[in-house]
């Protein structure tokens, strides 16, 4: 019993992970190769959970709602960067916090007048409903393991697209020295357009996949934002591979230590104070973890090489 | 150490430079005369108040004044150490958490709450800052943010005091055993003595021995360093100070809503600090009185024009921000 319950957290805590790795990777670009705080980044997480709620409920599939909430995720993004980011590229990190934050207040406030403000809901997809059975006795969600499944495969696309394109090449370079860069003739701007597009996006894409297992709400993305900050922070400004890992780690310590922290402390202690500490310190795991890595190790864990 | 290409060197604009040089001596004359007026608003906006709906505008000018305090004290390591902490919220909340809890406890002496605000926020600036001030730039921004989130969860599992839910003061603090601050006009003077004597102990710090060399590790750490002194305890204590003042603000604001609640904490609260003080100009003292003012008074003015004031509110930031280097202050002093 109490090894399924293992298992099954440390299923959601993966699931929960590539979410959160979804999100940092565009953020951790953004940061490291503009050297921008955008905390709107959030906010195009819960856009295309919004986008998906509202292709699926106009085309009445999931699976072209998905299709068609990528492209407009994509177009969103660029068009906030037309207008918006663009213009703060240059200004430094407290302007880029005020804009951003302007624009959290103005999105979390836009999705309420267009879809209202109580939580939607997204059905899932009928050939991925109900659960799978994974060995004698251990069953587990089948969308659950479809969102798994699809994050790993945009964590293999991004892998060779950034190692072995171009574009991704450029946007190594970029992550590691962007006035380099930009000094041997490539057109930066265009360059952190397209990343900006792209880490929109993804965080659109996460937010589409979730969006049928959670409520569709405004401000889902305010938390989120802060989590995928953990995440690029720990795995290191600017690294892919690091945000990857870093996410799954939190993904894995959030999940487990909310259920098991209780349990650990109880070998400590009484139970009675065991379960009390355990609910306190649980949720302030990963930002422990996160203080501790930026104490021992600023540059995080997985570091971009220079 | 200083590559600024790395993100690991924040892009955190000096503010203009100010008094020292004497050419710069008028503005700092005229930021006196905006502080000295702000100050003699706050003092007759009561009688101005009894001729509206009185209890609500005073109620609203109490809250702009305690999160000018706030504000004030974020600015000093903001504006002047160039230490941009994402997480000062949590300082409020701490001020905020000790008057509950130790009204949970019927000690309602306001003497007890204000010295275990300052002792608490002291505390936890003390350890936090130690830690956090060994980084630099993006990664402070990143690991005050670690720190306030961690207070954040702290406050919520406290189950025992209201935990998601926040608790519910059964008074105002007792002076002496009295209930004197249950008169709303002499808290709001309580609360106008606070603001003035904060920010005439600021501009004295500022002004110092003190100031100078924090205002030096803000232009250029190394060399403070090599003419002998350590950035790292002046940076510290300013930290420590900023905290305890910002504590102060949070004692104040339980003792105003007489509710205290994790929503206090979040990391949300703590950007709308930062707002406040680049909304108003930073490093400048008077800025984030202006800007805590602005904030609050627009919010208000906004949401009577429309429930949806978020929609003016937040582009009006973007404009800020894009528009008006140095906030409300640096854009009148353009056009001056």
């Amino acid at each position: 019993m109490y090894t399924t319950l293992i298992l099954v957290q440390t299923l959601n805590g993966l699931q929960f992970g590539i979410i959160l790795f979804l999100i940092a990777a565009g953020l951790t670009l953004v940061f490291g190769v503009m050297d921008f705080i955008n905390l709107a980044h959030g906010v195009q997480y819960m856009i295309g959970a919004y986008f998906a709620f509202a292709f699926t409920s106009w085309t009445g599939s999931f699976g072209l709602g998905l299709l068609l909430a990528l492209p407009a995720a994509l177009v969103f993004g660029l068009l906030l960067e037309a207008l918006v980011f663009r213009h703060l590229y240059d200004k430094d990190h407290l302007e880029q916090v005020l804009a951003t934050f302007g624009i959290i207040l103005f999105l979390n406030q836009g999705v309420k007048v267009v879809w209202g403000s109580s939580p939607l809901f997204v059905p899932v997809p009928e050939f991925l409903q109900g659960s799978i059975v994974l060995f004698e006795g251990f069953f587990y969600p089948t969308y659950r393991l479809a969102i798994i499944g699809a994050g790993l495969g945009v964590a293999a696309l991004l892998y060779v697209l950034v190692n072995y394109t171009r574009a991704g090449m450029l946007v190594r370079a970029g992550a590691t020295n962007a006035k380099m860069v930009s000094a041997l003739g490539v057109d930066i701007r265009r360059l952190f357009m397209i990343v900006f597009g792209f880490g929109a996006m993804l965080a659109g894409f996460a937010g589409a996949m979730v969006a049928p297992i959670l409520s569709v709400e405004p401000g889902m993305g305010d938390n989120l934002l802060i989590l995928a900050f953990v995440v690029i922070v720990i795995g290191g400004i600017g690294s892919i591979r690091g945000a990857f890992l870093a996410a799954l780690i939190i993904g894995l310590v959030d999940t487990l230590g909310r259920t098991f922290a209780g349990d650990v402390l109880r070998l400590f202690m009484d139970p009675g104070a065991a379960s009390t500490v355990g609910r306190a310190v649980a949720p302030m795991l990963i930002y422990i973890l996160m203080a501790a890595v930026l104490f021992f190790r600023p540059a995080g864990l997985f570091p971009v090489k220079r | 150490m200083l590559d600024t290409a790395s993100p690991a060197a924040a892009k955190v604009a000096a503010p203009p430079p100010e008094a020292g040089a004497t050419s710069a001596r008028a503005p700092l004359i005229r930021r006196e005369a905006l502080a000295f007026a702000l100050f003699a608003f706050f003092a007759i906006a009561p009688a101005i108040a009894q001729v509206g709906a009185e209890g609500y505008l005073l109620s609203l000018v109490i809250r702009a004044m305690i999160f000018a305090i706030a504000a004030l004290s974020l600015d000093l390591i903001l504006g002047y150490g160039a230490l941009v902490s994402f997480g000062h919220a949590a300082f409020v909340g701490i001020g905020c958490y000790a008057v509950g809890i130790l009204m949970a406890h019927s000690v309602s002496d306001l003497f007890v709450q204000l010295l275990a605000t300052l002792l608490a926020s002291a505390l936890f600036a003390l350890v936090t800052g130690a830690i956090s001030l060994r980084t630099k730039g993006v990664y402070f921004i990143m690991i005050t943010l670690a720190f306030g989130q961690m207070i954040y969860f702290l406050t919520t599992s406290l189950a025992a005091y209201g935990g998601d839910d926040g608790l519910t003061l059964p008074s105002r603090s007792a002076v002496f055993g009295t209930d004197v601050l249950e008169n709303d006009l002499v808290f709001y003077y309580l609360v106008l003595a606070c603001l003035v004597g904060v920010y005439a102990l600021l501009r004295a710090i500022v002004g110092s021995r003190f100031g100078r060399v924090l205002r030096g590790t803000r232009e250029n750490p190394v060399r403070m360093q090599a003419i002998g002194y350590d950035p790292y305890r002046y940076q510290l204590v300013a930290y420590v100070i900023a905290g305890m003042i910002a504590g102060l603000s949070g004692f104040l604001l339980a003792n105003h809503i007489e509710f205290v609640s994790p929503a206090f904490i979040s990391w949300q609260r703590s950007g709308e600090l930062i707002i406040m003080v680049v909304l108003g100009g930073m490093g400048t003292l008077v800025g984030p009185i202006v800007g805590a003012m602005s904030f609050l008074f627009l919010e208000e003015i906004l949401a009577r024009i429309t429930q949806d004031w978020k929609l003016i509110f937040g582009p009006l930031l973007v404009l800020v921000a894009l528009f008006a280097r140095g906030g409300i202050l640096g854009f009148f002093r353009r056009k001056a």
